[in-house]
This record gives structure tokens, sequence and C-alpha cells, in this order.
């Protein structure tokens, strides 16, 4: 079983390193454009590969988990947390041969913390293709909103 | 001679440059774990493709060599903006050499839940038979 939590932020504060992540990204995929060739995220052995971002609106956290039933998946919201969990099992082949194992398969647990808070009574789980995609809306209070200048 | 020998040394190099593959869709490419068993009647290959579309597979068999393509596209929408980034949207693609003769017209590929599942019957004629020894 895998067990992580990636928290690298600081809540409140965007981290001071969050410009060196960015950088590391932006490398990566230049590196990737030159050489056609991902990097291997399954040499960093966490699954499920999460991918997280932001609109104005919510969070989004997309998550890579082929071929689990959605009765299967289990996610919770503790404060700014999700946790994902769940068994991926492959219905062992009776009198067949194995040529390759490659396809990961067990209990998997992750959690992610998200640097800021959301509103857990309305978060949307859908799982479509073999991605399971979380909607995590951002309180009102933490919507940008636009301020008047009042002039006197 | 050894100028037959130069001759047939440059059909084979032509020949390796026309099967390296190469991406038609600029972007990364992703090689997907895969399961593949055996059983008397067909091979099974399982491939993990997540957020691959039926209509964005491609499987294609020719001289024993079994190429599975399939492109996913980014489900982020242009105003979200990147918070972590662990895995990449791009086209998953694999080649296998194939040993035992498969019976083409009846080759079976269902996508389920991002998994590819592809069932090879074997030809007839690959199919193990019994063969009876005769004691006189």
């Amino acid at each position: 079983m895998i067990v992580r939590h990636v928290s690298p932020w600081s809540p409140g504060w965007s981290a001071p390193t969050s410009n060196f992540a960015q950088m590391r990204r932006d490398m990566e995929s230049l590196m990737e454009r030159l050489t056609g060739v991902a990097t291997d995220e399954s040499a960093a052995g966490v699954f499920p590969p999460m991918n997280v971002s932001e609109d104005r609106d919510s969070y989004y956290v997309r998550a890579l988990i082929p071929g689990i039933d959605a009765a299967q998946l289990n996610v919770s919201v503790v404060h700014q947390t999700i946790a994902v969990s769940g068994t991926r099992q492959s219905p062992e082949e009776e009198g067949a041969s194995y040529h390759r194992k490659e396809r990961a398969e067990g209990a998997f647990s992750r959690s992610v913390t998200l640097p800021a808070s959301f509103d857990g009574g309305r978060v949307h789980a859908k799982y479509v293709d073999g991605i399971l995609t979380l909607t995590l809306p951002k309180p009102e209070a933490a919507k940008p909103r636009r301020v008047t200048v009042q002039t006197s | 001679m050894a100028t037959d020998k130069n001759q047939g040394l440059q059909t084979r190099e032509a020949r390796d440059i026309a099967t390296t593959t190469e991406a038609t869709r600029p972007g990364v490419l992703l090689t997907p774990p895969v399961d593949i068993f055996e059983d008397a009647d067909a091979i099974t290959v399982l491939a993990d493709m997540p957020g691959v579309e039926p209509g964005h597979l491609k499987i294609d068999l020719h001289d024993g060599v079994l190429t599975i393509t399939g492109h996913a596209a980014a489900r982020e929408v242009s105003n979200e903006v990147t918070v972590l980034q662990e895995y990449r949207a791009g086209t998953f693609q694999r080649s296998f050499t194939l040993s035992e003769a498969i019976d083409q017209e009846q080759i079976q590929a269902t996508l389920k839940q991002g998994v590819l599942r592809l069932r090879l019957p074997k030809a007839a004629r690959a199919k193990p038979r019994q063969i009876r020894i005769q004691t006189g």
C-alpha cells in the first residue's frame, strides 16, 4: 500500500519555493518537447498520479485510476485535505499463462492538502475514462471580489 | 560477392527506417503498462490508457507487429491554473511482436474505464494440436 501526503504549501501564504516548482515544470515540459518522451512518473512510486488545478470558482483534482469500479473508490474530505483510496484487482485468468504483468494492483491510499480551504459539503466527484475528477468549490469569501474605488 | 552483400545491407537499413515509428501529433509519448496472457484459444492484452476515448484509439496489426495508439486529451480547461502536476496528457503508444499466427478477422477490442482489453484469437493452424503416438 502506498501512502503519501503532499503538502508543498504553507496555509495562507504561497510557499516561497512555488516559483521553483513552476520553473521545474517549465523545464520538464521544454525537455519533453525537445525529446518527445515524458519523464516517467511511475518512478515516483505514487499511485494514483494526480493533477491539481484551480480557477476562480473551484479547485480541480484529477487522478488517473484506470480500471476500477466507481463503487470501489472512497473519497473523503477533512479540512483542506482530500483522501482517495480503493483497491484495484485484475481478476486472474484461469488456465492462462502470463507473458507480462506490469499493471499495478492492490490497495492504494493517497491524500492531498490544498493550498486553501474549500466547501467540503459541495465537493463533486466523477469517474470517466479511468480519470477521477473532483471539483472542490471555493467558499464565497475566498473568491476574488472586485472592489470599487470611490473618489470623493 | 561484395556488391551483393552491400545491396542486402541497404535494403535492410531501408526497412529499419521505414518501421521506425514517429508520433504524428506533437506532444509527449507515453508507454502504457500492459498485462499479456495466453490461453489455448487466444492472446489477451490489457493496457492502462486513462483518458483515452474510444474514438481516439487505433489498433494496427501487420507483419506480426501489433501497435496500439491512443490519444488522451488534457482535461484541464484553458482558464485553469496548474497547482500540482504529476502526470501529463499525451499519446499512449506501444508495439509488440506476435509470435503466434492471429486470426485478424476475429480480433476484439473493448475500452472500459480507461483500460483497453484486446483479444487476439489464434488462427486455427496455430492452436495446439494433440498428436497421438501409436505404439506398434
